[in-house]
């Protein structure tokens, strides 16, 4: 076996110098009506080049060479070649947990650069070295909340990720605290009359997304004074990241919880991404996960460390700020090195590519149904309501080789035959003309609603 | 002080100072260029209005060399498996195959979006059927998700798995039984479910002590969690009768899987009696730690199990396609959105691929003959605190060196100036000035030797000069760092200096990017 560095006659020299006959005795613990007297079933052992082809054909079998207008929390951005030159560095791809300051001090500064990064993007004063992602991250970022008001009530937007909003609800279950869900207005912003009600002195937080699922800033300002009126927090969900380059910062925000997906990071079929909860200094203590803070060496120069390690579970164990252990530095690494390339000019250029792409293709497919929510401002993406269902229009889509706007109906069935579409840096004019002509052949536009 | 050892592993070489990003920043530079917009450059504040970001975060400016270079200097200030024997006990840090990131980026597997149809994504499901058909077989299990992201994860998803159970027939119960021997993330796993934690005090070998067992577990037990090999890295051989013990009074059993690397190809949790447990594909399947991530933490479980996985389910239609099935009326939710680490699925496959049932088994055998070599030679001067049989890891403690006040930690720092990263520390907690050693498959003879001598050669410092010890490393870019001052003081981000701090008023623009307030 090629990974193994070892020869028969070194191991049988080995098991001489432990002093036993055979392989076997060293498992001789394991009781022997349960050892496996078998081969495990699983594939023969494959030659490198057997292994390639075996995932060439799988990666042949998937959507190539297809446009596509996916979105909805999974962003296809352009991956600037630095990114995967320097994440394939040995030195970083295999380190583990930088415990031991002295030999890993490049990771170390590395997330104290990302932690920079995100408090500079979000406007919060502190965050964390990431994540699993951004659903959990939301999920942890409710936890904080509750903890830090000790308080019990958590209500969190309709239009904040469905799925996020699931694995919030499978945390919350059983912390004794029920996330009741706020509704939406007819501009696709949650409603502050709903929201203004539902708020109480037993509300620990209010959980918003912004741009949400639907697409739409919100207003981070107006929910904030809500929010804080009964002295909740407000957590803002952030699932598109490269929006920050151009939407005001949700800086009234008390805990901000972001999916970095979106600075450099592969779709790769939804994982691994980057989640990172950043916050007001005031709540660090009841921050989960790692933190890297900068301190001196015994000769006074610069070094980072793991700090604050006192909130975890090797230390805490089950008066632990969260069970976390893990986080995602290799793929935090890719989001600072995507900041770095795209730095304070780049990340609003961006940004407006996305804005620009977006509208011309929401007026463009606009035309061929009825953009909803069409006043509110959005970012990058926008739901398009057509006379067809979705998934017919899609199959048409196919045709041409495009995969157009995510079908709402499963999580939204009020909107009708409403998909969810979404134009980056990457969609050029002709893939947008394309799905259009599409459209255009299917029957026009619904107006209903 | 100067550095005295050996001088066979490692050489003293320049490493290249390097500032943070910021501080090289200029002001105009650039390392990206976008394409020209095709489409009409839209009037961002027209469309956003007040929603418009009015200032710029400070990010840097930097041209490509000079971020190939900072990131290319930041590497080689640290150590890893490509450099060298990474003994991390509980870790499993083995080698991380190349052929694994290749497969990972191939066009159609990295830029798959999790929602394009799933007749598109054929290939990616059955990437995840085969890696599933193959955890089951290696753990014995009849059923799993990969959807948990880490191993914590994982935990989690399988106390919940626990908890859905027992609410299913009428009561969650109240407890979990814990080794005091565990990962901290057991017990704040369990407490994170809702669950009281009972701690278990191991024998005198380490282990479960069967009989105080019985008498603690009752009804209200959910389950317990048990590592095995525990992290002694001890095989619980009476694990049968834990799982009876368990099993009689209607409680489950977890198995931690953080020391698989130990099972594989061996034996099966399955068949001794483990309920639900999760795995580690960043330890026992060489996906890469990365620095801290990310991992991947599928959980298994029995049959009866099945239904309270976390949606969606990998399912098979009638016509052979694969689908993901969302209609899981007991399931207890989602974990994770989307479907998991699907990156590391890839990576965990191919390292499968590439051991075929052989090579899996030979890793487990020379995964153990490496960590039971290491105890043969160094078990004379070490104190080895339990006896007893290892398997993929040997812990012994600081017991003889503390008389000189040398400390397991002192030792690891030591152990860098010989070229290696050091050991665990001070885990498990069962034993005192623990020195937690797991070598994994992936080190040579040659390697162990260099090891065991720089460990030998320690041990002699200990006694004939341990100030040595104590004071390093000597040989690293920086000495030991102030970790009280980082944790009372925290400075977790970066700031401009000499620029002066204005509260905003109500009708100041807001402003990012402002610096520090002192903590």
């Amino acid at each position: 076996m090629r990974y193994l560095p070892k020869s028969d006659a070194e191991r049988a020299a080995m098991l001489r110098d432990i002093g036993v006959g055979s392989i076997d005795e060293l498992f001789s613990a394991i009781p022997e009506e349960y050892r496996l007297a078998r081969d495990l079933n699983a594939p023969r052992q494959m030659g490198e080049s057997e292994i390639v082809d075996h995932f060439k054909a799988a990666a042949q079998k998937n959507a190539n060479g297809y446009t596509s207008f996916l979105g909805a929390g999974a962003y296809r951005h352009y991956r600037p070649v630095v990114i995967d030159t320097i994440v394939q560095r040995g030195e970083f791809l295999t380190s583990y947990t930088p415990y031991q300051a002295e030999i890993t001090q490049g990771t170390l500064q590395a997330i104290f650069e990302f932690q920079t990064m995100i408090c500079e993007l979000t406007g919060m004063d502190i965050a964390n070295a990431s994540m699993y992602d951004g659903s959990t991250g939301a999920a942890e970022a409710v936890m904080m909340a509750v903890r830090v008001t000790g308080r019990d009530g958590v209500l969190v937007a309709r239009t904040a990720h469905p799925e996020y909003r699931e694995v919030m609800h499978t945390y919350a279950q059983h912390q004794g605290h029920e996330a009741r869900e706020v509704g939406y207005g007819p501009d696709g912003r949650i409603d502050l009359s709903a929201l203004e009600q539902a708020v109480t002195e037993e509300t620990a937080c209010v959980l918003v997304q912004s741009p949400n699922f639907l697409g739409i800033i919100e207003d981070i300002p107006a929910i904030a004074e809500i929010a804080h009126k009964k002295d909740a927090l407000l957590i803002v969900s952030i699932a598109e990241a490269v929006s920050l380059g151009i939407v005001r910062p949700p800086v009234e925000a008390d805990i901000v919880s972001m999916e970095a997906q979106s600075f450099g990071v592969a779709l790769s079929y939804g994982g691994p991404y980057c989640g990172v909860i950043a916050a007001k200094e005031k709540y660090l203590r009841q921050m989960p996960g790692r933190l890297v803070g900068e301190t001196t060496d015994t000769q006074g120069r610069r070094g980072f460390v793991l700090t604050l390690s006192t909130r975890e579970q090797h230390i805490r164990r089950e008066k632990a700020t969260s069970n976390i252990c893990t986080n995602q530095a290799l793929v935090a690494l890719m989001a600072t090195v995507f900041l770095t390339v795209y730095g304070k000019q780049g990340i609003r250029e961006l940004a407006l590519q996305n804005l620009s792409k977006a509208k011309y293709a929401a007026d463009t497919l606009g035309k061929h149904g009825k953009l909803l929510f069409a006043g509110t401002p959005r970012f990058h993406e926008f739901v398009l309501q057509t006379e067809d269902p979705p998934k017919q229009i899609n199959v048409r889509l196919l045709e041409k080789k495009i995969i157009g706007g995510l079908p709402l109906k499963k999580w939204y069935p009020e909107l009708g035959n409403a998909s969810l579409w979404c134009a980056t840096e990457l969609t050029t004019k002709d893939q947008i003309d394309a799905a259009a002509a599409v459209l255009a052949s299917a029957p026009v536009a619904a107006t209903a609603r | 002080m100067a550095f005295t050892g050996t001088t066979r592993k490692v050489t003293a070489h320049l490493t290249q100072n390097e500032a943070l990003s910021f501080e090289k920043s200029a002001p105009g530079k650039k390392g990206y260029k976008l394409a020209p917009l095709d489409v009409p450059e839209a009037d961002a504040s027209a469309l956003l209005g007040d929603s418009v970001r009015s200032n710029e975060p400070m990010l840097p400016e930097l041209s490509e060399i000079e971020i190939i270079r900072h990131f290319t200097r930041l590497s080689t200030w640290n150590y890893a498996i490509d450099l060298g024997m990474y003994p991390l006990g509980s870790c499993t840090m083995k080698y991380n195959p190349r052929v694994n990131e290749f497969v990972s980026r191939l066009e159609g597997i990295a830029e798959a979006h999790p929602y394009q149809p799933e007749a598109l994504s054929q290939g990616l499901l059955e990437i995840i059927k085969l890696l599933q058909d193959c955890l089951l077989d290696i753990t014995g299990m009849h059923a799993i998700t990969l959807q948990p992201a880490a191993g914590a994860h994982g935990e989690f998803t399988g106390i919940l798995l626990a908890r859905a159970w027992h609410e299913s027939k009428g009561n969650p119960r109240k407890t979990i039984l814990i080794p005091d021997s565990a990962h901290g993330t057991n017990p704040a796993t369990a407490a994170s479910c809702g669950y009281q934690i009972i701690n278990l005090k191991s024998n005198e070998q380490g282990g479960v002590d069967v009989a105080a067992l019985a008498e603690i577990v009752n009804e209200d037990t959910a389950a317990m969690m048990l590592t095995n090999p525990s992290t002694i890295g001890v095989f619980e051989h009476e694990i049968h009768k834990i799982a009876d013990v368990l099993h009689a009074k209607g409680a489950l059993l977890y198995m931690d899987g953080a020391n698989m690397n130990a099972l594989v190809g061996k034996t099966r949790p399955g068949d001794f009696g483990v309920d639900v447990m999760h795995l580690n594909l960043h330890k026992t399947f060489s996906t890469p730690h990365g620095g801290g991530g990310p991992g991947s933490g599928p959980v298994a479980c029995k049959d009866f199990l099945e239904p309270f996985l976390p949606t969606p389910v990998l399912a098979q239609g009638p016509d052979g396609l694969l689908h993901w099935n969302y209609d899981r009326p007991q399931s207890v939710g989602r974990v994770r959105m989307l479907y998991g680490n699907f990156g590391m699925f890839v990576r965990a496959l191919a390292y499968i691929l590439a051991n075929g049932p052989d090579g899996l088994r030979q890793t487990t055998e020379d995964a153990v003959l490496n960590a039971n070599y290491i105890r043969k030679k160094l078990e004379d001067v070490y104190e080895l605190p339990y006896p007893t049989a290892s398997m993929h890891e040997v812990v012994f403690s600081d017991k003889r060196q503390v008389k000189n006040r040398v400390k397991t930690g002192d030792i690891a720092k030591r152990l860098i100036d010989y070229g290696f990263h050091p050991y665990t520390t001070s885990f498990p907690l069962i034993v005192p000035g623990a020195l937690m050693i797991e070598p994994t498959e992936s080190e040579s003879r040659e390697e162990l030797d260099l090891f065991i001598d720089a460990m030998r050669q320690i041990a002699r410092e200990a006694e004939e000069n341990p100030e040595l010890v104590t004071s390093a490393p000597h040989s690293t870019r920086i000495s030991r760092l102030d970790e009280t001052t980082a944790a009372r003081k925290p400075v977790l981000r970066w700031h401009k200096p000499v620029v002066r701090w204005k509260t905003p008023g109500p009708n100041d623009p807001v402003e990012i990017g402002t610096p520090a307030k002192e903590w």
